[in-house]
């Protein structure tokens, strides 16, 4: 089996670590909130969240900024069940 | 949060300043609000509960168990209950353990899958915790890791790393510094920095003169040692 691009433990790099610290944005922490919100509510749990991370296309996991994977998640779990239509937040985005 | 919190002006909808992912976020939210998927008195909760969480709640277990021995072994046997014992709030993670580093063993946490990490204790994650690069080394190349955040171990230090998952998230004991006996319990957890709680750096050195400049090559004191 092909491992997956999420399970990073030793996976061949030598690139530096970059150790620039960075104070979360509104949206980030909004993000982050909505997660837990979703939680107690009882909609969806971490579990979830994670697969809905891991589920991720490779590149776009690469590329994606760590809460822009937790968005993809969000949308793809409630979308699975029913909560958004198919496409929903993009037609809510460009009205 | 909210728009109208910019200071200056720009065009409806394009702002420059942020990413797109800001007003997906805030998008979202919207509608998970108008169908009563979640409150957004909830959503406000949680936004508060975590911009209220720091360091300081892991320095003061720290601290406590730096000077208080039985209260260390308790906070090793379940730090969960260890936390509520001080009023601290060890956050909804089933399962939370304490390790301590001595002079002969030294952990290190990670969480290679995501980003796991004992929020509720130590606030959120620093970027680099999250990285793809200290998730990948820090299994590979744990000594080269350290080394980078200035952390030299002698050979014969035997070195832990720790993989975390969403149900088990760990929290580091630092050695306690070399000249640091007369501290307080609030001086010394000032000393306890957030680095030393995952692992990859060592508390602060005490600023005022207690026996001499301490470095990481000179034995501090003995894990066991009561002040």
């Amino acid at each position: 089996m092909e491992r997956a691009v999420h399970d990073r433990g030793g996976w061949p790099t030598d690139a530096s670590i970059d150790r620039t610290e960075h104070q979360l944005a509104d949206w980030e922490v909004l993000t982050d909130a909505l997660v837990g919100a979703l939680g107690r509510a009882g909609v969806m749990n971490v579990d979830e969240l994670r697969r809905g991370i891991e589920s991720m296309p490779a590149d776009e996991y690469e590329r994606a900024s760590y809460y822009e994977r937790w968005l993809y998640s969000i949308e793809v779990i409630l979308t699975e069940k029913g909560i958004l239509a198919g496409g929903e937040l993009d037609r809510s985005l460009s009205e | 949060m909210s728009e109208q919190d910019h200071d200056h002006p720009h065009a409806e909808i394009t702002n420059g300043d942020e990413p797109p992912a800001a007003r997906r976020a805030r998008t979202l939210e919207e509608l998970l609000v108008a169908k009563h998927v979640v409150r957004r008195e909830d959503v406000r909760r949680m936004i508060d509960w975590l911009v209220s969480r720091s360091p300081a709640d892991g320095a003061r277990l720290v601290a406590r168990a730096w000077t208080d021995p039985e209260f260390k072994q308790r906070l090793l046997a379940d730090a969960r209950a260890a936390a509520l014992e001080l009023g601290l709030d060890p956050g909804p993670s089933p399962v939370v353990v304490a390790v301590e580093n001595t002079r002969g063993v030294h952990h290190m946490v990670v969480c290679t899958l995501c980003s796991c990490y004992p929020r509720a204790l130590l606030g959120p994650p620093p970027d680099w915790y999250k990285s793809l690069a200290y998730r990948s080394r820090a299994v590979s190349d744990p000594r080269g890791v350290l080394a980078e955040f200035g952390v030299e171990l002698d050979d014969d230090v035997e070195l832990r790393v720790l993989d975390s998952t969403a149900d088990m998230r760990y929290l580091v004991i630092p050695r306690r510094p070399a000249g640091t006996e007369q501290m307080d319990e609030a001086e010394l957890a000032a000393l306890v920095t957030r680095d030393s709680m995952i692992g990859v750096a060592h508390p602060a050195a005490p600023a005022r003169d207690g026996g001499g400049p301490t470095t990481p090559a000179t034995p501090g004191p003995r894990s066991d040692r009561v002040r």
